[in-house]
């Protein structure tokens, strides 16, 4: 059965749009004169519908990388293309921010003046294509989907973080985006929340199959989730090692007893500690 | 989510105002607050009228001003009975409105953009910020030169203290929205114009309303300076007159009058504030979680 689940996704991956090449990329900070190298030449090639996890040490430029896939801020050099198509590069060297990426944001962004039901129905009613009435019905049915029917007049302060990241997730999936950014969403959560949140979130990615970038510095979350990790070396950002995860989807919070889990979290561990060794070393000297 | 909550939140209305107002009357609040104000006048009428304490003896006993107050043949001509007692306090008031009213329609707008548009901050604020520092009775003279008639240099003045508070606020307010909001809103799709209505304003409310109850308060202190000086009406003039002429138990009663309708005018803005920012109210009701 699993061998029949892989080749399904397989076969899935390659029709579904959001395919993100970035080729060569190099951003430079340049405070006060002293430039400081944030990503080194990093190439990464993720094809369309694939969970990419990018794991590496805190302050290691890994969120340098998802702005500018993102268009928050620009490269010095090289090129970022999505489903072929120059996001950033030369004469461009920072992408216009658009629904087909959208960013779920370290400590949330949903808008606390507006009831979660306001925020989900926002791009859409920005955008303005639509009648309120097929927006608002539709984002009533996708809110029902996630399991957060009941909570659509409350403010996003009066649920609880987890519903308020899947709240998050939801308003990003109205607009039908081809990538889903996420900037170590679940930083912020305890450990309990976040393995509802995990769950939560495949489910909602085998419902809507887009690609997913996804930051953090947690092994396990990143070996639960992901296709791949894409170990970072410690500044200036570069890959380091890959890892395929051949763990079949579906999956659930068994897989984390697995054998094979466990093997994979060996294989992963020795490199990422030497690199947050590293980022530790050189956070020192600086200091 | 608690019970506790549960039921707060399905409570609505009269029958919430209602709830609230029992459970204040059983919390020691109220009768901490009489004991306070108890306290402060039995000083007041020990101080003066039973042991005619040094520099006390010339002030307006509680008595006195009790009897003035509330006597509807008053000896000095101001009392809860007299048609311009009321007169006085009307005046005060429609001076505060086109102030207050002023101030936030101009102040408001230029905080936002104040806060939104890095050049146009460039542009402004220096200028603003060599203003701001200037008392208002340092503006006195040159409103009495600009403006014609007693009532236009007093609004001018009252407006001038609301209007640096409320930008100031604002602008801090747009500030102070945190970055994530405004790239959520351009990755949803959101242009320039509805990120400044979606996001930079609702985000800057709560310091506009803190600006607006620090206009509101700014606003009496500088309406009743400008009274004093060229006035013809109002609280501000009643006092000052009331010492020139030596009707001491009249200024206590403006002083008075004002504290109540100062009291009065911050609690309304207060009240628009929650009413505007209901998700606020309600986040806080619950508490962080």
């Amino acid at each position: 059965m699993s061998a029949t689940m892989n080749a399904d996704t397989n076969s899935q991956k390659s029709v579904i749009k959001g395919a993100i090449r970035i080729e060569d990329v190099v951003k430079v900070y340049d405070p006060d004169g002293a430039a400081v190298m944030a990503v080194d030449h990093c190439s990464i090639d993720i094809p369309g519908g694939e969970i990419c996890m990018i794991v590496g040490p805190s302050g290691c430029g890994k969120t340098t990388l998802l702005n500018a896939i993102a268009g928050f801020h620009g490269i010095t050099s090289g090129e970022i293309y999505l489903d072929n198509e120059l996001l950033c590069g030369p004469g461009k060297m920072q992408a216009e921010p658009g629904s087909d990426r959208i960013v779920v944001f370290q400590n949330g962004a949903l808008f606390p003046w507006k009831s979660n039901l306001e925020n989900v129905v926002f791009g859409p009613m920005m955008e303005g294509k639509l009648s309120k009435e097929v927006i608002y019905d539709k984002a009533i049915k996708m809110m029902a989907d996630a399991g957060l029917g009941g909570t659509e007049h409350s403010f996003p302060g009066e649920v609880s973080s987890g519903l308020r990241r899947r709240v998050e997730i939801v308003r990003a999936l109205m607009l039908e985006p081809k990538v889903l950014l996420f900037d170590e969403p679940y930083r912020a959560l305890d450990s309990l929340t976040k393995s509802v949140m995990h769950e939560a979130l495949l489910d909602i990615y085998y419902k809507n199959k887009v690609t997913i970038f996804f930051i953090t510095h947690d092994l396990e979350e990143a070996i639960f989730l992901g296709h791949r990790l894409i170990i970072m070396s410690s500044r200036p950002c570069k890959p380091k090692k890959i890892v395929e995860v051949d763990i079949p989807h579906p999956r659930d919070y068994s897989v984390l007893t697995s054998p094979r889990f466990r093997e994979l979290m060996e294989e992963a561990k020795g490199v990422v500690n030497e690199e947050a060794k590293k980022a530790f070393e050189a956070g020192e000297k600086e200091g | 989510m608690n019970n506790a909550s549960l039921q707060a939140s399905e409570m609505t209305g009269m029958a919430l105002t209602m709830y609230r107002i029992s459970t204040w009357f059983k919390s020691p609040k109220p009768y901490l607050m009489l004991f306070g104000v108890g306290f402060l006048l039995t000083i007041w009428y020990l101080f003066v009228e039973v042991w005619q304490l040094p520099r006390f003896e010339d002030m307006p006993g509680l008595t006195e001003v009790v009897t003035e107050y509330f006597s509807p043949d008053p000896i000095y001509g101001l009392s809860v009975y007299t048609p311009e007692y009321y007169q006085h306090i009307g005046i005060s008031l429609r001076r505060i409105a086109y102030a207050f009213f002023l101030a936030t329609v101009l102040g408001v707008p230029l905080g936002l953009f104040l806060g939104w548009s890095k050049k146009f901050h460039e542009f402004i604020f220096p200028l603003f910020e060599v203003l701001r520092p200037i008392p208002i009775l340092a503006w006195v003279p040159l409103a009495i030169i600009m403006f014609s008639g007693s009532e236009t240099p007093v609004i001018f003045l009252t407006f001038l203290a609301s209007f640096f508070a409320t930008t100031l606020n604002t602008m801090l307010g747009v500030q102070s929205i945190d970055e994530s909001y405004t790239r959520a809103a351009r990755c949803l799709g959101a242009n320039g114009w509805q990120t400044f209505r979606h996001v930079i304003v609702p985000g800057a409310m709560p310091y506009i309303f803190t600006g607006l109850q620090i206009s509101i308060g700014v606003a009496w202190f500088s309406l009743v300076a400008g009274e004093m000086v060229s006035g013809q009406f109002g609280l501000g003039y009643v006092i000052n007159t009331a010492y020139t002429m030596v009707t001491y138990p009249t200024i206590v009663i403006g002083m008075i009058t004002l504290g109540v309708t100062g009291f009065i005018t911050s609690t309304m803005v207060r009240m628009a504030g929650d009413f505007m920012m209901q998700w606020r109210v309600r986040e806080l009701a619950l508490g962080d979680n």
